[in-house]
């Protein structure tokens, strides 16, 4: 056989088993292009409201219409969800989906460019709408996402995509949405390999390392404001944070670095500041309700970083943030975090185990971050007006028993919800049932 | 050179010395001292337990020649009236490496320069046993630091190499600074000493962890007697050294409790008792120290306090550390009233100046001081065997002796002299007469107050006049007394000058004195009677607290009990029963619990005498079962070969990890720790439960089934360490079949060469593999593709046995058909991958297609954070391909139970299963379950509502331990910043160094 020969064989056997797609990834859907009426479905509006037995319209990727059952006429293609519920799309803030495709495989990283201050560098050129990971969200709900840079004291600039795109300018939700501050900490690892205790104790440098970056911070504001002189790319690339038409998520954890970061805001007058991670977020709940500061929350499925802790810190950190009257919802960074981030709504419901409301819980991964990421005006809660970036689940979402979803739609879109890993459950099961 | 500075102090120094009879003497006539030194009216401490009053001590030629009362005086005596002094034997320190540097790391560390093979010939394989190591070789004498020792009443120390595993022979040294190396030298090979930690001389890999090494001393221990029997052609060095030491005391460094119990299991294996280093927190787990028979050696390292005065700093510091802070001084006393022998050591005290307040801190802690005495000297001398001549004071001992002013250890004592070895050294001079008090001094007609107190010999004047104090200075040295100080007027910068010699009335002074304006005059100056000093001096000790120790908990850190959890007879009432039997899922049911096991399963059982758990819309369950953890452990890989066979987790199992409690939060009740993925043939697996509180001994199964680890793909190939380590076989999947067809055939032969009655070297990794091949050991091997998997259960079918479970296996769904053929289970992941280029086709459907197959498929964690909601994990088996509840639930229960073949005692709820049960709030498989009690044979170790409790007593004893912390600053006592310890989460991939 030669070698196309063989690549013809290939094709087959892959039309063979699986349902039509020759290539890896899953295609994108079309544009909406009739009305669809969802009824009967439990809406879970994604503010902390229900509608049970509702009726959900959406036309040209926006929600026309949603209420009770009966309160409205259906309009094109109806699809009966009794007994069933509707959520709105998930969000993944603060993620790595698309610029890491294998994490032990460095030609697949690109998350994390060189240089300790980064505002210029943008994810979302680096950003693969192909990756199989991104398309392994969506039978979990998880539908959009921040893909976020990492790495330096500033990493960089995230965007925010929706999950089924041809290309990164086609998944662009809001292009260039925040700049990302890494805060030092505090404390510091001993280095072991010097013969030094390996435990944690106070960072000398903490101050020497916040004044680099208040004197980038200076820098950039004098560059910034100055319209003569050479162009430095990453002090302009931080205008639209002094302007207040970008976000600047920070991320620290320790209390004293958060009480820090609140000065430090403040002090540069910066006006769309976000905690990311936040650990100890929920000691200064009280000055961040007064500062009006949204937080990220760290994973909740992580162990507490103290012996001493509460075994269920993480579990519930977020009901303390929530009933303290602070804007939180849930981000996923760590390890493993890209194909880990299909489990936020199990991160969500977790919080629901450990006390939270489900409604508020829900709010945590839909309503809450599309507010904090500044896309609430399309996203995160179903309501009129916005896009029709929302699934249908046979039941609870935030549970994985019954996380099963039948159908999604992005901006009106009914995508696929085949992944390369239904393709290989679909073939491997072929292959045992003859 | 060592000669010439030899020769040169002979030289100088000729007349104290006493020059060896046979040596040839070229710079005067031959002359010899044969005089006695003769102490009389003495109080003679001629051991902890006995007092000698109005004793004499008589010495000569650096030994005791007698030792009693009304003895005869030799008349060629130089006799010294002691004046009811009294004289103790002076001190031993048998763990100190005086003169011997320690080496320095040499080059890069083994991640970036990888060596396996061993650096020197002649001797053992691994650089790190070094027997034959004769640290004399390298000794230099310290007179500095001899100086030290002296100060603090040592008279002599046991020396060595600190360096390696088996670190070759101590030897013991006089501190006898004016002697020669040859007088000094008391015993050359005075002790054998061993560690866990490696020989810094060599950077050969193996072992990279501390059971590796464990592994290692009981392999050399074989080896040794093998090659005592004349079984080798070849020299080794090494082993010939570690059999001509045998015979010595064996002292272990373990530098913690914990390590102290790893090394006396080694010795009780091999018939050996060791003298164990302690690490200063035996305390908390007394009995387990006492049950070791062990003579302790105890480090006086009592941790300084934690500065807290930052709070947003002082998070770092952990419950258990405040505690060890404060319980760390009462740990010799803790010994001493269990009965337990020790001595106490200089090691790991920053100066040896310390050793002072660190025995005086540890008798306020309820030390005795006739145990101090001892652990200082007898007991030492005893370790050493040298009772006979050192330690205490009897005629023929070496004439090593104190000279103090009270009973040692008394708050006001003084030692004045230090003889060692008849050699005398002033450590304060005992003819200095003590001047004070307080004076009233007349100088020119004025009066001032002067008070003299501190030290005898350096002692601090304070000069007032009327109520202004004035700046003064003092100097007091061979009976000259001179005083300085500054004007009442401050404006000024002048001084007024006071000097006289202390005569035979130190309570009447008259001398000389300059004024500020140079003129000269007399003074005087009269003690005032004692009285009103006597006052203020008893206040301060009135205010002396007894300190407080708090008590320990089991395990003594945050979320540890006072009592472990016992065994009830509980009713557990109106459940919904899961009993992973075919009874299926019950509801509205009571569970009886008795003795540990489950007694009765039914509808309104007789409550009898049984604790009545109210169960009413709750779930109940078996415990949970993870097969594939690593928490509680302190070591997961030892990388140091390509197979490990000989290596156990059940070594270095971890009882004081939180993480056992916060699985137990969970609902897991078993798990199997599992060496790691280093290499093809892993480690042996400990399987524990989850009894929070245990030692390390009773968490592990009883009669527990064998298990160890295999490993294939990019791990053991080494494919994401880096680019230095491509030099290990294999480095290709290729590779890893024939590593496992070599190692099998030859556990084959051993097995045939053992079996045939001929001499045999007895190989612990060769042992662990002909179990396997006899289906008495199970192997768990980390999988991920098709190919591996495929392979391996070739190759076991090749040797006649089976493999037991694939974990992992993330392609198992690709092989499934071929799994089940074969017999073999799969422990999964429910919907881990993206990480590495060998986990790219893992689907979370694997398990649901295993399980079709009619694999026994349970779901594991490998990690310490998952492993607290397996339950979920088992859940995302009903999302995924549609297994039933009831299936799903299996998998994190029974099917792991199965796998580790622990299924007729766990795993289900089945009369007479142990009862090791889990209440759950909620649908067990639901994200909103909690785990509401979890029960281990019958025994209640998680409860939310105790957990609740624990929660407000772990914040009221920090808060207490913080205010002492802070008082401990505040009253001026040296802090450390806050620490946080290092805790590390293992997994699979986690590569520990011993460091």
């Amino acid at each position: 056989m030669n070698q196309d020969m063989k690549n013809i064989s290939y094709i087959l056997l892959l039309l063979l088993f699986s349902s039509g797609n020759i290539i890896a990834q899953q295609t994108p859907a079309k544009s909406q292009n009739e009305a669809i009426t969802i009824t009967g479905a439990t809406a879970h509006i994604g503010n902390g409201e229900v509608i049970e037995n509702s009726i959900i319209i959406f036309e040209n990727g926006k929600i026309t219409n949603i209420g009770v059952n009966g309160s409205t006429t259906a309009k094109g293609k109806v699809i009966d969800a009794s007994s069933k519920h509707v959520y709105p799309g998930f969000i993944a803030p603060n993620s790595t989906l698309g610029l890491v495709e294998i994490g032990a495989v460095r030609a697949t990283d690109d998350d994390s460019e060189i240089g300790g201050f980064n505002p210029h560098i943008r994810s979302i050129v680096a950003y693969n709408a192909e990756s199989k990971i991104v398309e392994s969200m969506r039978p979990n709900g998880v539908l959009i996402a921040q893909t976020t840079p990492r790495g330096g004291s500033i990493s960089g600039t995230s965007s925010i995509v929706q999950l089924d795109a041809w290309n990164w300018e086609d998944a662009s939700l809001k292009t260039d949405d925040g700049i990302h501050l890494n805060w030092p900490s505090p404390f510091t690892r001993g280095r072991w390999w010097l013969g030094e205790d390996p435990g944690f104790k106070p960072n000398k440098k903490y101050t020497e390392q916040v004044a680099k970056i208040n004197d980038f911070i200076n820098q950039a504001k004098a560059t910034v404001q100055s319209n003569s002189g050479k162009k430095n790319l990453p002090h302009l690339a931080m205008k639209k944070i002094f302007d207040g038409s970008q976000t600047l998520f920070v991320h620290v954890s320790p209390e004293k670095s958060i009480l820090d970061v609140l000065s430090f805001t403040k002090k540069h007058g910066i006006q769309k500041v976000v905690l990311v991670h936040a650990d100890e977020a929920y000691k200064v709940a009280n000055q961040l309700k007064q500062h009006n500061i949204p937080v990220l929350l760290t994973r909740t499925h992580s162990t507490p970083n103290y012996e001493d802790d509460d075994y269920d810190l993480p579990y519930k950190s977020a009901k303390t943030l929530m009933d303290a009257g602070v804007l939180v919802a849930l981000e996923n960074s760590g390890q493993m975090e890209r194909a880990n981030a299909r489990n936020l709504p199990f991160q969500a419901g977790t919080v629901a185990a450990h006390g939270l409301d489900k409604e508020k819980a829900l709010q945590l991964i839909t309503g809450n971050t599309a507010k904090i990421l500044g896309i609430d005006d399309m996203v995160g809660t179903l309501e009129v007006g916005k896009d029709a970036t929302l699934f249908i689940s046979i039941g609870d979402a935030l549970d994985m028993r019954t996380n099963q979803l039948e159908k999604a739609f992005i901006q009106g879109r009914d995508i696929s919800l085949e992944s390369h890993q239904t393709k290989l459950w679909k073939r491997y099961s072929n292959k045992y049932s003859k | 050179m060592k000669k010439l500075l030899l020769s040169l102090f002979v030289i100088f120094m000729g007349f104290t010395l006493n020059a060896q009879e046979y040596f040839p003497k070229n710079d005067g006539v031959k002359t010899s001292n044969s005089n006695y030194t003769v102490f009389t009216n003495a109080i003679i401490h001629t051991s902890p337990e006995t007092e000698i009053k109005n004793g004499t001590l008589i010495i000569q030629k650096g030994k005791i020649k007698q030792v009693g009362t009304a003895l005869t005086i030799p008349k060629n005596s130089v006799v010294i009236d002691l004046k009811e002094k009294h004289i103790y034997a002076s001190f031993i320190d048998p763990y100190t490496n005086f003169g011997i540097e320690k080496p320095k790391t040499k080059g890069n560390s083994f991640r970036r320069n990888p060596q396996y093979d061993a650096s020197r010939e002649g001797y053992y394989w691994n650089d790190h046993i070094r027997p034959e190591t004769n640290p004399l070789e390298e000794f230099k004498y310290d007179n500095k630091k001899a100086d030290a020792f002296i100060k603090e009443g040592y008279g002599a120390l046991n020396t060595h190499m600190a360096d390696g595993i088996i670190r070759g022979t101590g030897f013991l040294v006089a501190l006898n600074n004016k002697g020669s190396e040859g007088e000094r030298l008391l015993s050359d090979a005075s002790s054998q000493l061993l560690s866990f930690t490696k020989s810094k001389k060599s950077n050969q890999g193996y072992p990279t962890s501390l059971m590796g090494a464990m592994a290692l001393l009981r392999q050399v221990y074989l080896d040794a007697s093998w090659y005592a029997n004349g079984n080798t052609d070849n020299r080794d060095l090494s082993l010939e050294a570690l059999n001509r030491n045998k015979k010595l005391p064996q002292i272990f460094e373990a530098g913690s409790r914990i390590n102290g119990f790893r090394a006396d299991k080694i010795g009780d294996e091999f018939n050996i008792q060791y003298i164990i280093v302690g690490g200063g927190d035996e305390y908390a787990r007394i009995d387990k120290v006492k049950a070791t028979n062990a003579t302790y050696i105890l480090p006086l390292d009592f941790p300084e306090a934690y500065d807290v005065s930052d709070p947003y700093m002082s998070n770092l510091v952990s419950l258990g550390d405040m505690r060890h802070w404060n319980q760390a001084p009462s740990n010799p006393s803790v010994l001493a009233k269990n009965g337990i022998r020790f001595s106490l050591t200089t090691h790991k005290l920053k100066k040896i100046a310390d050793l002072k307040t660190r025995i005086e801190k540890a008798i306020a802690y309820g030390l005795d001081k006739k145990t101090v005495l001892a652990s200082l000297t007898t007991i030492p001398a005893e370790i050493l065997g040298k009772s006979d001549v050192l330690g205490s004071l009897k005629k023929g001992a070496y004439a090593n002796f104190l000279i103090t002013s009270q009973e040692l250890f008394s708050k006001d004592n003084i030692i004045y002299e230090n003889w060692v070895q008849g050699h005398k050294n002033i450590v304060n001079d005992m003819d200095t007469v003590n001047i004070n008090g307080t004076y009233e001094l007349t100088i020119a007609g004025k009066t001032y107050d002067l008070s003299i107190s501190g030290k005898s010999s350096t002692p601090k004047a304070e000069i007032k006049l009327g109520e202004t104090k004035l700046g003064s200075k003092i100097n007091y040295k061979d009976d000259w007394v001179s005083i300085t100080f500054t004007d009442a007027d401050t404006t000024k910068t002048q001084y007024t000058r006071i000097v006289t010699a202390i005569n035979n009335n130190p309570k009447f002074w008259s001398g000389k004195a300059i004024l500020s304006n140079g003129v000269e005059t007399t003074f005087i100056a009269k003690q005032k009677p004692k009285e009103g000093t006597k006052k203020n001096k008893k206040k301060p000790e009135d205010k002396k607290e007894v300190p407080k120790v708090l008590p320990v908990t089991y395990p003594n850190i945050a979320y540890g009990t006072s009592k472990l959890p016992i065994s009830e007879n509980l009713l557990i009432k109106n459940a919904t029963v899961w009993t992973n039997e075919s009874d299926g899922i019950l509801t509205e049911t009571d569970i009886l619990v008795k003795n540990g096991k489950i007694a009765a399963i039914g509808k309104n059982l007789n409550i009898g005498n049984a604790k009545v758990i109210d169960a009413t819309g709750k779930h109940l369950t078996s415990g949970i079962i993870d097969e594939h953890s690593h928490i509680a452990a302190a070591a997961i890989n030892e990388a140091g070969h390509n197979s490990t066979a000989e290596v156990t987790i059940e070594d270095v199992v971890a009882p004081d990890d939180i993480n056992i409690y916060r699985n137990l939060a969970g609902g897991v009740t078993s798990i199997q720790i599992l060496h790691g993925s280093a290499n093809p043939i892993g480690g042996r697996s400990a399987i524990i439960k989850l009894k929070w509180g245990e030692s390390a001994e009773n968490l592990i199964y009883n009669n527990s089934p064998k298990f160890i680890k295999f490993a294939l793909g990019e791990n053991v190939k080494q494919s994401n360490w880096g680019d230095a380590e491509r030099i290990r076989f294999p480095q290709t999947r290729m590779g890893v079949e024939q590593l496992y067809v070599d190692y099998f055939t030859r556990a084959k032969e051993y097995e045939i060469l053992k079996n045939s009655g001929k001499v045999y070297r007895k190989d612990l990794e060769m042992e662990t593999l002909v179990e396997i091949l006899n289906s008495k050991r199970f192997i768990s091997c980390h999988s991920y593709v098709q190919s591996e998997i495929n392979m391996l259960i070739k190759v076991a079918e090749k040797f006649n046995f089976r493999i037991n479970t694939f974990t992992h296996i993330l392609e198992g769904y690709k092989v499934a058909d071929k799994m089940a053929t074969h017999g073999v289970g799969g422990s999964t992941f429910s919907d881990w991958w993206a990480y590495k280029y060998e986990v790219n086709d893992a689907i979370p459907y694997n398990a649901t297609i295993m399980h079709n197959q009619g694999i026994t498929v349970a779901i594991n964690s490998d990690d310490g954070e998952m492993s607290r909601r397996l339950n979920q994990e088992a859940a995302k088996s009903v999302k995924y391909g549609g297994v039933s509840e009831e299936d799903a639930w299996k998998f994190v229960t029974l099917n792991p139970a199965k796998l580790l073949h622990i299924d007729d005692r766990v795993g289900s709820i089945k009369v007479g299963k142990d009862a090791d049960l889990v209440l759950w709030t909620d649908h067990p498989l639901s994200i909103y379950a909690k785990a509401e009690k979890t029960i281990i044979e019958g025994a209640i170790y998680f409860d939310l509502e105790k957990d609740k409790a624990m929660r407000k007593t772990i914040a009221q004893e920090k808060n207490q331990l913080s205010t002492m912390l802070l008082k401990a600053k505040n009253n001026g006592l040296k802090t450390q910043p806050p620490k946080k310890k290092e805790k590390q989460q293992f997994h699979c991939e986690t590569l520990e160094t011993i460091h």
